[in-house]
């Protein structure tokens, strides 16, 4: 035992913080650099397979860089894909840190989307700075709203969530469907099921045109930015935050602590719905410019892949968004240049989620990479 | 069959579990292996019953040295183990979980469960263990299923008989229960070990005494030539004073008054029956009662954790019945939950964010919709260090802290703030003496400030030494009730098992 101190000192000592956990950091940091390095090689060992032979594959390798960060426009066109990505990401990340496991950013994404692309053809000869907004805001409360009803349903009932937000991800494929043909949604003059464009003034607009008019990076990237930051201020300065992080970590001590459990597991959905609502205003508003039958692309549940990678951080988050979105890029000139399909993005996406679920399995891979971070992290 | 230990030592990385221990234990004759919570006694119990290898010493049966691979080959050479924590399948019936992993099999492969009944009855005859082969354990009580364990090991024909913690989940009755199977085994020439904390069990069950601390054997000898206090004494390191200090009993006001409260469980069954009760100031109030008799239900109902049925709760006058967790915590109730892992303290978070689990809100910790983080860190340090948490920052998890120094952090964060009425529910389970001894005193000191003081406990004991008044609790209502200074132990046990009803 230590002598007494006197309280004031002791109480001092107890605020010193231990220095940063060196497993901490290798789960962290390391387990995911080396989970995308093993996917990318077991990626080439797939093409290997498939009778693509050696410099076909090194070709893909070199596309996949260049067409992700090799020029102004890969970049812009990775920074495009890795938005909607981010943001619904942060919506599951929310969901996750409070207990959730959001199925529905799928769902989430095509109401907001819709929502947002509704508002961005409507009210012709509103200003820009009004229209624009309402758009976006259309998008995110339709989102969360929808969203709303998986928590509704959990917090009154029981009812689980990945249960229900799967169903509602069915019903929002179809009520699209149905959505898009109404006559004040379709476009006219079409048969097939197409929105009517977005006007103007309700367009995220192009940041880079005046290099390159074909530049697609928009001002969405704003939006991701700050979504970012306000989730990452929400999950760890807010009382809000706090009761999330709490009710999802255990709900019973939540629940003895006073915390209104139900509320906040609505309001948890909620704002993950919305985030997932603003990655499809984002689509609708910045990209497409318009709503189709399935144009969320399977971005919500890419979204769980990038929360579940970025371990439910904000900040992780956007890396890891910044990640798939260059995959997804990058990818796209792959098959261009070397004529690979597109699907080896998926499978080499897959791996990496399948490789940071595993974290033992990397470390027994590469026993040396942890020995020696072990050595730095003494000095 | 007699086993030695001679000169285990077992590290984990830098810390030493067990440091250079000797142990015997002889056939026909219950060894009490006594030390607090963190003190190596599960550690070296694991030694011996194969899970952990020793990094010195020798394991000798009857004389020679043997090494265990894993369990399996200690289960073989006839040690067996009844864990705290029971390792029972709850949908299997008794005789599946017993033959579990040494099945007798017929042609084919064929599960001869018929031949597993009989084995487990001849067991249950020979000890006087009356458990229905056919039960499914999980309709079981704790104190049967217990039973279930013991019949695990013997049916793998242990001769060395280890029980950790074995009374911890057991009734007072089921206790006794328990002592008489234990010396039955003993006279039949196995060789127990009974590992524990409590020293008056130790005192009772076990012919010899051997006490570990900071992983070394300390002391110890014949059951005759030791008394508790000189156990106590080896065990903690310290005198310890089994007395609680108390001023005279002065009551105050009538601060919280129960009448005729009904609460349901959630699947509605009858939990708390039409119950009267007061607390005044100045006074600790404790109610005995063996566990799921309500008083699970009715702390929830006081603490506004669960809705009443019918029936009113009044706090200095005002009416409560239906007020919130959250608006009870704001009129000065403090709670200390029975469950400190599950809903008392989230062991994920840090000791400062679980400082601040249900106080969070106030002005003190937050600003608007922010937190103030570095005032919540603060006051966490200072309270740490006021309630002799220990720890070296309150940075650390409290997954981290032993479980003392978990249940300080309750009562540092539930008293630390200007409190009016103190709800405690088994306070001190589990707990080592010394952390038991702190906090009744902390206990005491909330009383002697004023607040009134509801203890609930399964241990007679802590009720004995803690209460002015003593509530019984059976089956949902208050049987009787004694006065905290002139009950007696034997009385109030009866009418724990339901005597008064």
């Amino acid at each position: 035992m230590t002598d007494p101190q006197p309280p004031g000192t002791l109480s001092d000592q107890l605020l010193d913080r231990a220095a940063p956990d060196r497993t901490a950091f290798e789960d962290l940091v390391v387990v995911p650099i080396l989970a995308v390095f093993i996917a990318l090689v077991l990626g080439a060992l797939t093409m290997f397979a498939t009778n693509v032979d050696l410099p076909t594959i090194g070709r893909s390798y070199v596309a996949l860089l260049e067409g992700s960060v090799g020029s102004l426009s890969a970049i812009s066109e990775t920074l495009t894909a890795a938005m909607p990505l981010t943001l619904a990401g942060l919506g599951i990340a929310l969901g996750f840190r409070a207990g959730l496991f959001n199925i529905g950013a799928e769902g989430q994404v095509l109401i907001g989307g819709m929502a947002a692309v509704i508002v961005g053809f409507s009210f012709d000869g509103l200003p820009a700075a009004i229209h624009l907004p309402l758009a976006l805001l259309a998008g995110a409360i339709a989102g969360g709203l929808y969203a709303s009803i998986a928590g509704w349903l959990r917090a009154a009932t029981g009812a689980h969530e990945v249960i229900s937000t799967i169903m509602l991800n069915l019903i929002s494929y179809r009520l699209v469907d149905y959505l898009l043909r109404l006559d004040f949604i379709q476009r006219e003059g079409r048969a097939d099921p197409i929105s009517r464009s977005v006007l103007e003034t309700a367009e995220l607009p192009r940041l880079l045109t005046w290099i390159d008019a074909n530049l697609r990076l928009h001002a969405g990237i704003f939006l991701m930015l700050a979504a970012v930051v306000v989730i990452h201020w929400l999950l760890f300065r807010t009382k809000l935050g706090f009761e999330f992080r709490a009710s999802g970590a255990s709900p019973d001590a939540a629940r003895y602590a006073g915390m209104r459990a139900g509320l906040i597991i609505v309001l948890a959905m909620g704002m993950a719905g919305a985030l997932a609502g603003l990655a499809g205003a984002n689509q609708g508003l910045g990209v497409l410019g318009r709503a189709t039958p399935g144009f969320s692309a399977g971005i919500g549940f890419d979204a769980i892949a990038v929360a579940l990678l970025g371990r439910s951080h904000p900040y992780g988050v956007l890396l890891a968004g910044l990640l798939f979105g260059a995959l997804e890029a990058g990818g796209r000139q792959m098959q261009v240049d070397a004529g690979v399909s597109i699907d080896l993005i998926g499978i080499i996406q897959a791996l990496i989620i399948v490789f940071i679920a595993a974290p033992l399995l990397v470390r027994s891979l590469f026993p040396w990479a942890f020995r020696k971070l072990a050595k730095v992290g003494r000095e | 069959m007699d086993v030695e230990l001679r000169g285990i030592t077992k590290r984990f990385g830098s810390v030493t579990a067990n440091r250079d221990v000797d142990l015997k234990v002889t056939s026909g004759e219950v060894l009490g292996l006594l030390g607090e919570n963190g003190a190596g006694k599960s550690t070296l119990m694991n030694v011996l019953c194969g899970l952990y290898s020793a990094d010195e010493g020798e394991i000798l049966i009857d004389g020679k040295p043997v090494a265990f691979a894993g369990p399996g080959e200690a289960i073989a050479a006839g040690i067996g183990m009844v864990h705290q924590h029971f390792m029972l399948i709850p949908v299997f019936t008794v005789a599946e979980n017993v033959v579990l992993g040494v099945e007798p099999t017929g042609r084919f492969d064929h599960l001869d469960l018929r031949r597993a009944r009989e084995q487990v009855r001849a067991i249950n005859d020979d000890y006087g263990l009356e458990v229905d082969p056919d039960a499914l354990v999980e309709n079981l009580p704790v104190g049967i299923q217990q039973r279930v364990e013991i019949i695990k090991v013997l049916f793998r024909s242990a001769d060395v008989v280890i029980f950790d913690e074995p009374t911890a989940v057991l009734t007072p009755q089921e206790v006794e229960d328990f002592f008489n199977i234990v010396k039955g085994l003993r006279d039949d020439g196995k060789a127990i070990v009974f590992i524990t904390h409590k020293l008056n069990e130790i005192l009772e069950i076990a012919d010899r005494i051997s006490v570990l601390r900071a992983g070394e054997i300390v002391g110890g000898g014949e059951v005759g030539e030791l008394n508790a206090a000189e156990l106590a004494e080896l065990m903690v390191g310290r005198p310890v004073s089994f007395d609680v200090k108390k001023t005279p009993f002065d009551p105050g006001e009538v601060l919280l008054e129960v009448e005729d409260l009904t609460v349901l469980r959630d699947n509605d069954d009858l939990a708390v029956d039409r119950i009267d009760l007061t607390v005044r100031r100045g006074e600790i109030v404790g109610i005995a009662g063996v566990q799921g008799n309500g008083q699970s239900p009715l702390i929830e109902a006081l603490t506004g954790l669960r809705r009443v049925a019918g029936g009113t709760v009044r706090f200095k006058g005002r009416d409560i019945t239906h007020a919130s967790a959250r608006d009870r915590h704001k009129m000065g109730f403090a709670h200390i939950p029975e469950d400190r892992q599950r809903t008392g303290l989230i062991p994920a978070f840090t000791i400062a964010e679980n400082m601040v689990l249900d106080s969070y809100y106030e002005d003190r910790f937050s600003a608007g919709p922010n937190m103030r983080w570095s005032a919540v860190n603060a006051a966490a340090a200072q309270a740490a260090a006021d309630f002799d948490v220990r720890t070296k920052s309150v940075f650390n998890t409290v997954a981290t802290l032993s479980g003392g120094n978990q249940q300080k952090v309750i009562v540092a964060r539930e008293l630390s703030r200007d409190t009016e009425f103190l709800i405690a529910a088994q306070p001190t389970r589990g707990l080592d003496i010394g952390s038991i001894e702190y906090i009744h005193s902390r206990i005491v000191e909330a009383r002697e400030e004023g607040d009134g003081v509801l203890i609930v406990s399964s241990e007679l004991d802590e009720i004995m030494a803690l209460s002015d008044r003593i509530l019984v609790m059976f089956k949902g209502r208050i049987v009787a009730e004694y006065d905290g200074a002139s009950a007696e132990k034997g009385v109030v046990g009866l009418a724990m098992a339901g005597a008064a009803a």
